[in-house]
């Protein structure tokens, strides 16, 4: 077998060394009624990479990839395009099979991308410092929500009518765990602003999202404002990391926290996962902060070197007392990010903002032009909602006949709340003049 | 003769053992020096010809950033110098082995990242229609199936992204339970080995548990005298958490006593499956009693590390917890059709809820997929044989250097203490001077029970010549150690890196770069 | 003026009512380097045995506890820029927090500094 170096001689050596007669020996703690006999059934034997790559490529070829045709799906993720160095970069031993750098000497390259990488990711939601990353936005939220609940000593949090359905699963989940109390505003196009109107002196955070689910971007100063009044902290998410380079960050707005999606830069699809999640605070509330940190020093020749530090707020070290159970960060990913970062600098991501606010913009057009056709979305990034006069599910059915993957049915993702004619449609800078009039051609014959 | 004095001179000259020279670049032979990106790239500069956007009018309703990000961008040629010169700064299991305990650091095959990048896979949204991505949904099941099959549990939750991730899914499932049966208020207490890795007791605090820490008997297993004591109050215990086999390395020789007292007390099971490598396809937890536990894709099925993730934990369950399991999860109709049951609903109407967005790490599903098809049930049988064959073997080649912390065979990993040290010599000095003889260090000072633990896990993958070269090169060091060197205590001496002032960098943290104070006033 | 010590190694100097709370010498010395100590707020409340403070070293987090029951007075926030003192001045400069005390009874079951002496021999 490929991966097994050890032949029957090097067995044969190896237990006479270790003075055991055979593996048995060494399972012998293992109670008589769990110890299996023979192989297990049901399972096919080894395969080698002919037979394994035939299998999976023809599982493979049951799904259509969003680049075959007109694709306008958000709502979380993002398709955009990757520079092929990035994908070769990621692909590097050193950086592919290297573990978590607990040993700095031999881990400066993983290091000093983190610190990169959390250099990137403060500059880009404009807050004080960030971490090296979460398992994906919808954790970050929720992990920014008991911090909040930590740093006020307070127990009720706060979220908005247009913060995606799984962060508010995911935050609600994790927070009522903790004993804290999840109020939901009613599902709204445009609510952030709703945010200051419920925030009193038992809130530990309100959570805002801009862009929201439905493409709404929003300016939450004055949430942050109405918050800080009572002494509660304002947490910012965003889905869409490229939205940073053109619309107002968090940090520009008085968020305290800033948790949200990196998918975007660097990541592709993958049905879901991996992904990213970048989290970012105001300087004063870093020891609070869940996560990875790496940080500047000097090492015992005086040369600059990375290492992890702030360790005693992570589970290794305190334990039940720890900010967070977490114990990996989304290394390779963050990789990914930082190094599509890197090739579009600041100037590129402006700029790549700026193709996706377009593109959206003549979708909205084209699309809003048709009779029947209500825009939704008042202000938006790369994403809006829309509402058409027949039943969502079935456009999207029809739509997908006609080869344009049209969106996301809004009741999807919101099943109770009578948005069934309702479709949240998103545009990158990989939309092309053609997929937008394939789709209004097609959504037109339609209504 | 001819005398023939063509060519260049190939005798070494007198010079050639010259003492170690300081260069200008900074670079010293092959190693390239490498400063931050943003002490080398301008904001100017990007790397990706874009096309020019064409001036729109802006619907932003004014909602625009204020100030740039002022970030740097490289040049293609430069950044692919940036990023390799860093690669060449960091050990990899590529490059040698990584003894790391409870890590599982085995051969990433390089076919589970051929075929994660299929387009098929790779290039799919997770909210475009489910007609169009039933080979994705197919392989959620597929996985599911193998992971169901290989625990002997009947249920598993795909979706939590990390092994500290599967496990608040286990509890919370736990949590569920109870609160199902009205107890949820009263079973708060979980027990906990005080062996256990820092996950498990921070995973109980987060899901509203308390903590109770069991201690472990001098054969490094549970001590069932105090399990016996803190289980005669029953009505509030919640469950135990237990590692098996645990983070000594050995198997608990009670468990199937350990999981009928806990269920008789009206408690649950939990197995933090870390060191599935050790028992797979010889022991199905199922078996042992277990009612949740949570497998590390990133260990036992060879899902790459990447520097710190990502990672992948999928959650087993018995009968007792399957109905609490977390949305979404892929289930398959009577004609063949896959579908996402993603709400709190119907057949999924006693779920804890969604923990995630989207439905799980399907990258690393692909991956760990294709890992399974290459081993087989009879391959991965042997994965568990030859993991525990080599930890047995290290350990039998050093137990007369080094201080095994318990008698007996181990299993996939062997663990010592520092009793074999002279005094003054720790084990971080161990562990660094094994950097210079080209290793990763062992795990250290993990597990808590053991003095100055070192905890190795060779895996599978290693040859028996890899191994006893690292056996020769730490029994060099163990031997130094011994004999009191000093010069350990300045180890590393030959890494990229000398050892680094962690206390500097929690005193005074620097989480981020920032212009030097005359660059700034400079622009003003 | 006088101080008392605890087993867990935590010094109190009373003068009338209140009193100074720190680690002792001892102590400092064992964690090794510390980075940061996370203090209460003023006006806590105090049970003794309660832990109040955090001492963090880079690789560890030790929990301090109340030698007394009381109220906190006033809390050394110079010890957020310089950790470092604890190591210097573990029973001078780096007192943690003034507190006014609850119940001076508490003060008896305390050992002098001749009894911690000898007690730390013993360790």
């Amino acid at each position: 077998m490929r991966y097994l170096p050890l032949t029957c001689e090097d067995r044969a050596s190896m237990l006479a060394t270790i003075g055991a007669k055979s593996a048995d020996d060494f399972y012998a703690d293992v109670p008589q009624s769990a110890r299996l006999k023979t192989k297990i059934a049901g399972l096919p034997d080894h395969q080698g990479e002919l037979a394994v790559e035939r299998y999976m490529t023809k599982l493979a070829a049951k799904n259509r990839s969003a680049s075959s045709g007109p694709f306008f799906v958000g709502a979380g993720a993002y398709k955009h395009h990757v520079p092929a160095t990035v994908d070769m970069i990621i692909q590097r031993s050193e950086f592919l099979t290297t573990y978590t750098p607990y040993q700095p000497e031999i881990a400066q390259g993983t290091l000093q991308t983190l610190f990169e990488f959390q250099t990137q990711v403060a500059a880009l939601t404009a807050m004080d410092v960030a971490n090296a990353s979460m398992y994906d936005g919808s954790t970050a939220c929720a992990e920014a929500a008991v911090m909040a609940a930590r740093v006020t000593k307070r127990k009720k949090v706060i979220l908005s009518g247009g913060l995606h359905p799984h962060y508010a699963a995911a935050t609600r989940l994790l927070c009522e765990a903790q004993g804290l109390t999840v109020v939901q505003l009613t599902v709204a196009i445009d609510g952030e602003g709703e945010l200051a109107r419920s925030v009193d002196g038992e809130t530990a955070c309100v959570i805002g999202q801009s862009p929201n689910v439905f493409g709404t971007v929003s300016d939450l100063s004055g949430v942050a404002k109405s918050a800080h009044d009572k002494g509660a902290l304002l947490v910012s998410v965003f889905t869409e990391a490229v939205s940073l380079g053109l619309v107002t960050p968090p940090g520009e707005m008085g968020a305290d926290i800033a948790a949200g999606e990196g998918q975007s830069i660097g990541n592709g699809l993958n049905f879901g996962g991996p992904y990213v999640g970048l989290f970012a605070c105001r300087e004063k509330l870093v020891r609070q902060m869940p996560g990875r940190l790496c940080g500047e020093t000097v090492d015992a020749d005086g040369k600059r070197g990375f290492v992890l530090t702030l360790s005693t707020r992570e589970q290794h070290i305190r334990r039940d007392k720890a900010t967070s159970n977490i114990c990996t960060n989304s290394g390779l990913c963050a990789l990914a990010f930082t190094s599509h970062m890197t090739l579009l600098g600041g100037k590129g991501l402006k700029q790549l903002a700026e193709l996706n606010h377009e593109a959206a913009c003549e979708l909205a057009d084209a699309l809003g032009a048709l009779k029947g056709v209500e825009m939704l979305t008042p202000r938006f990034f790369n994403e809006f909602a829309i509402r058409t006069p027949v039943d969502a599910e079935a456009v999207l059915a029809m739509l997908d006949e006609a080869g344009v993957v049209g969106g996301v049915r809004a009741s999807r993702l919101f099943p109770g709340d009578h948005m069934g004619d309702v479709i949240l449609v998103a545009a990158t800078e990989c939309t092309t003049a053609e997929d937008i009039a394939a789709y209004a051609a097609a959504l037109k014959e339609i209504i | 003769m001819t005398m023939n004095t063509q060519g260049r001179p190939t005798a070494l000259s007198a010079a050639a053992a010259l003492p170690r020279l300081d260069t200008v670049s900074g670079s010293r032979g092959l190693l390239q020096h490498e400063d931050l990106l943003f002490e080398i790239g301008t904001p100017e500069t990007t790397g990706v010809d874009l096309p020019k956007p064409k001036g729109l009018k802006s619907r932003l309703g004014g909602v625009a950033r204020k100030v740039d990000t002022g970030l740097p961008g490289l040049s293609e040629p430069q950044a692919v110098r940036h990023y390799m010169r860093l690669s060449q700064r960091n050990y990899a299991i590529d490059l040698g082995l990584f003894p790391l305990g409870s890590c599982t650091m085995k051969h990433n095959p390089r076919l589970n990242e051929k075929m994660a990048r299929l387009p098929g896979f790779a290039d799919i949204h997770p909210l475009q229609p489910q007609a169009t991505v039933q080979g994705a949904l197919e392989l959620i099941d597929e996985l599911a199936t193998w992971l169901k099959t290989l625990t002997g549990m009947p249920s598993v939750a795909m979706s939590p992204k990390a092994g500290a991730h599967g496990e608040l899914c286990g509890m919370l499932a736990i949590r569920q339970a109870l609160i199902a049966r009205g107890e949820g208020g009263t079973r708060t207490r979980v027990m906990v080995p005080e062996s256990a890795h820092g996950t498990n007791p921070a995973t109980a605090v987060q899901c509203g548990f308390i903590v109770d820490e069991i201690k472990a008997n001098a054969r490094g297993r549970v001590d069932m005298d105090d399990l016996k004591s803190k289980l005669a109050r029953a009505d509030d215990i919640a469950g135990i958490m237990l590692t098996n086999p645990n983070t000594c390395g050995l198997f608990e020789t009670d468990i199937r006593e350990i999981a009928d007292l806990i269920h008789a007390a009206g408690g649950y099971f939990y197995c933090d499956g870390a060191n599935f490598n050790a028992i797979v396809g010889r022991v199905r937890p199922g078996d042992l009693g277990v009612d949740a536990m949570h497998i590390n894709l990133h260990k036992t099925f060879s899902t790459p590390h990447g520097g710190g993730g990502p990672g992948s934990g999928p959650t087993v369950f018995s009968e007792a917890l399957a109905a609490y399991a977390p949305v979404p999860f892929v289930t398959r109709d009577e004609d063949g059709i896959y579908r996402l049951v993603e709400h709190v609903e119907g057949e999924a109407s006693e779920s804890f809820g969604r923990m995630v967005a989207f439905h799980g790490q399907m990258g690393m599903f692909v991956r760990a997929l294709t890992y399974m098809l290459s081993h087989g049930a009879d391959g991965l049988k042997q994965v568990a044989e030859d993991a525990v064959l080599n930890a047995n073997y290290v350990q039998a080649r050093l137990r007369h250097v080094m201080t095994p912390a318990f008698d007996g065979f181990c299993m996939h990993e062997a663990l010592f203490s520092d009793a074999f040290a002279a005094d003054g010599i720790e084990t971080i000095d161990i562990a660094k001077a094994l950097i210079d003889e080209g290793y990763h260090p062992m795990t250290m000072y993990f597990p808590l029970v053991v003095h100055g633990a070192m905890l190795i896990e060779p895996t599978e993958t290693e040859s028996k010549a890899e191994l006893d070269r690292f056996c020769d090169a730490l029994e060099s060091v163990a031997r130094r150690a011994a004999q009191g060197d000093e010069t350990l205590k300045g180890a590393p001496y030959l890494a990229p890196a000398r050892r680094l002032d962690e206390t500097r960098a929690a005193r005074k943290p620097v989480l981020k770069w920032t212009a030097p104070v005359t660059q700034q006033v400079a622009a003003e | 003026m006088t101080t008392y010590y605890t087993k867990d190694h935590e010094w109190i100097r009373v003068e009338g009512d209140t009193g100074t709370v720190g680690i002792t010498t001892y102590a400092a010395g064992q964690l090794g380097d510390v980075v940061y100590v996370e203090l209460p707020e003023t006006g806590a409340k105090l049970a003794r045995g309660d832990d109040f403070a955090v001492v963090e070293s880079v690789k560890a987090a030790s929990d301090v506890y109340a030698p007394v029951s009381g109220s906190v007075l006033e809390v050394n926030s110079a010890l957020s820029d310089a950790p470092e003192t604890v190591n210097a001045a573990a029973e001078g400069g780096a007192w943690f927090v003034r507190v006014k005390l609850a119940d001076a009874a508490e003060l008896s079951g305390l050992m002098d500094e001749a009894a911690y002496a000898a007690f730390c021999e013993g360790l």
